[in-house]
């Protein structure tokens, strides 16, 4: 598994802006595999509007890993919009996760 | 057991010979006991010394943070080149957000690319803990802790874990599992101690080794840390059989021609029995002869005491000029005996004095714990003789009797010569006294003498024990006089009693040669006598031949005559 990037095309209107996602992952590890399951379920959810989500898969870039800061995996950055944040897990407390992205997560 | 040199003073011998090779120790200790200088320095240690690079793992603090604290030490890290020694940045953002589980796969897959590219042979993991409270699940630690451990002994590299410990039983847990994982642990630990700060270190494990069990003094000095095991448990001090002079002639004497060079002398007394004043004479006699000399006195500057000694006629100021002798006055409250031995051992080894002064050596005791301060001065009394430094510490005793005597640090058993100073009271004085309570190898003296400071500088006298009782000062004045005068009047005494004796032999003289002449007197009467008979005899023999000559006499006359002459005679 090497870098994917996956972009949903933003809606030209609107005042959404474009939520950049970068997701660090450890080749086939269960709590990798389990966080891009959750991610991919997030954003169907909730960015609909648009995002920009890059999978990194650090076995495979071990260096950029590294010159990026990344510790555990899995691992999630939100790049964009400001302020950057980070959520390590396999994502699978969805509430902390849409808290940590700036999303009211919708209550239930 | 294959081991690697951590470079750490005195770990390396506890150890015998540093950390497992290819292997993982744990350190633990509470905040500030030294576990990241630890393995930092063990990093750089590897990297200097055995050109092994390394990675450090920071969970804790961030490279930068590091990198300011190690440089407060000689090791030059800010010119190690990252290829040397890499730097991890690993601690963990503020912002951060966890949520559901994670692993260190990816982690290590990027630390073995690192491992490839530097060829680290050392890795460490600076405060593990940090990272494993974040998984917050027991069960995830202890399958992160295996998944760690398989994969440093893959990477056959020689790891040092870090982890914080809360406090000295806080070790149930995952750390137990940590301890049973790894194949040394060492505990370092602070602790307050009479509010100084105490650090001690442990090695609680070392799988496959022998260790040394004890808890040590750990100090921090200027080349990291220093741990208080550098006297080995064998001794080794050479042994001259040279003589130094202990400062007098008097108590050379004494001490049977000197003390031996490299030999330690402890002298210990009550306040103002005069200790220091022995000790600048000690080593105002090593300068003397040209020897480099070093004075450590405590709580006392070092114009104080050279001020002090000249007034006994010490005088030391010339020998510091000439560049011989070098005084360090030192302040001891809130100074921990651990950091007076550091400074000490720098100072020796910059200075090389060939005999040395400690003035009082129980100062160090005053600040922090008696334990501490004990062994510090076992430590500082080996590592002047291993140096083969001929040392002098005085002590100050809390009692005047010999069971008192520097019982505190118990440094009389190490000491080879030790030299007692009392007070003796009585006359309305108080008067020094000097004995010697033990001088290995040398024939010393079993008597007490007076200590006599004056102008001139310390003397010993000779006491007088009569009756049982020791005389000093004014009281041994008296009686020295009163001896003089008994001896006077002895001498006066015999003088009469000769005269005396002579007058009688002259008598007797006289007399005999009175006898003599009566006897010569008398003989001459009886000669006298004599010669009158001859005469008497010869003018009647005379009458006779005359008579016979008359009557036509014969010649008997002729023997007749010589019979006359014989008798006069």
């Amino acid at each position: 598994m090497s870098r994917r990037a996956r972009t949903t095309k933003a809606r030209p209107a609107g005042f959404t802006t474009v939520v950049v996602l970068r997701l660090y992952v450890a080749g086939g590890a269960p709590n990798s595999m389990l966080a891009i399951a959750n991610l991919e379920a997030i954003c169907a959810e909730h960015l609909k509007d648009g995002h920009k989500l890059e999978v990194v898969d650090v076995l495979q870039n071990p260096r950029r890993a590294m010159a990026e800061g990344v510790l555990v995996t899995p691992s999630l950055t939100k790049l964009s919009p400001q302020p950057v944040a980070q959520v390590v897990g396999n994502l699978s407390d969805k509430r902390r996760v849409l808290l940590a992205l700036g999303l009211k997560p919708n209550v239930e | 057991m294959a081991k690697l040199s951590t470079g750490i003073e005195g770990f390396d011998q506890l150890s015998q010979g540093g950390l497992p090779r290819h292997r993982t120790s744990l350190i633990v200790g509470g905040p500030g006991a030294g576990k990241t200088v630890f393995a930092l320095q063990c990093l750089v240690n590897a990297v200097q010394r055995q050109g092994a690079p390394g990675i450090f793992v920071a969970f804790e603090e961030s490279p930068s943070q590091l990198a300011a604290n190690g440089a407060t030490f000689d090791w030059g890290l800010a010119s190690l080149a990252a290829r040397k020694l890499f730097f991890m940045d690993a601690h963990l953002s503020p912002t951060l957000v966890k949520s559901g589980d994670f692993d260190l796969v990816g982690m290590l897959a990027m630390l073995a690319a690192k491992k490839q590219e530097i060829g680290a042979q050392w890795i460490a993991f600076d405060g593990i803990d940090v990272l494993l409270t974040l998984l917050q699940d027991p069960v995830a630690e202890m399958r992160e802790l295996y998944r760690l451990r398989d994969w440093l002994a893959d990477n056959a590299l020689t790891a040092i874990v870090t982890a914080k410990t809360e406090s000295r039983s806080a070790t149930a847990g995952h750390y137990g599992f940590l301890q049973f994982m790894v194949d040394c642990v060492v505990r370092l630990e602070r602790r307050q101690e009479d509010r100084i700060s105490v650090r001690t270190l442990q090695i609680t494990k070392y799988r496959g080794s022998g260790y040394a069990e004890a808890e040590f003094p750990l100090s921090f000095g200027p080349s990291g840390i220093d741990v208080g095991a550098t006297e080995p448990l064998t001794i080794g001090h050479k042994a001259s059989p040279q003589r130094l002079s202990a400062g007098f002639d008097r108590l050379d004497a004494m001490l049977g021609g000197g003390v031996f060079r490299g030999s330690s002398t402890l002298i210990t007394g009550v306040p103002g029995t005069a200790k220091t004043t022995l000790a600048g004479k000690f080593i105002e006699a090593a300068c003397g002869r040209g020897e480099r000399a070093l004075f450590v006195s405590f709580d006392e500057s070092a114009e104080q005491v050279m001020r002090n000694l000249s007034s006994v006629g010490i005088q030391l100021k010339a020998h510091v000029k000439a560049g011989l002798l070098r005084l360090y006055s030192a302040r001891t409250e809130g100074v921990s005996a651990e950091e007076h031995l550091l400074k000490i051992r720098a100072l020796v080894r910059e200075w090389r004095p060939q005999c040395m002064a400690i003035d009082p050596l129980t100062a160090i005791a005053k600040s922090g714990a008696q334990g501490a301060a004990r062994t510090v001065a076992n430590r500082l009394i080996y590592m002047v003789k291993d140096l083969e430094i001929s040392l002098m510490v005085t002590a100050l005793s809390e009692t005047d009797g010999p069971e008192g005597e520097a019982t505190d640090l118990q440094i009389s058993t190490i000491a080879d010569t030790w030299i007692h100073l009392s007070y003796l009271v009585r006359g309305g004085e108080r008067n020094r006294a000097l004995t010697i309570v033990k001088s290995r190898g040398t024939s010393h003296s079993n008597q007490v003498r007076e200590l006599i400071l004056n102008a001139s500088g310390p003397s010993l006298s000779d006491v007088y024990a009569t009756g049982g009782e020791v005389l000093m000062g004014t009281l041994r004045w008296e009686k020295e006089a009163e001896e003089s005068a008994r001896k006077l009047r002895q001498r006066v005494q015999f003088d009469q009693k000769r005269r005396e004796l002579e007058f009688a032999e002259a008598s007797t003289n006289a007399q005999i040669k009175a006898l003599q002449l009566e006897q010569e007197r008398r003989r001459a009467d009886l000669a006298l006598y004599a010669g009158e008979d001859d005469l008497q005899t010869a003018s009647s023999s005379q009458r006779e031949s005359e008579l016979r000559r008359r009557r036509g006499a014969d010649p008997t006359e002729t023997r007749a005559k010589k019979n006359g002459n014989g008798a006069a005679r």
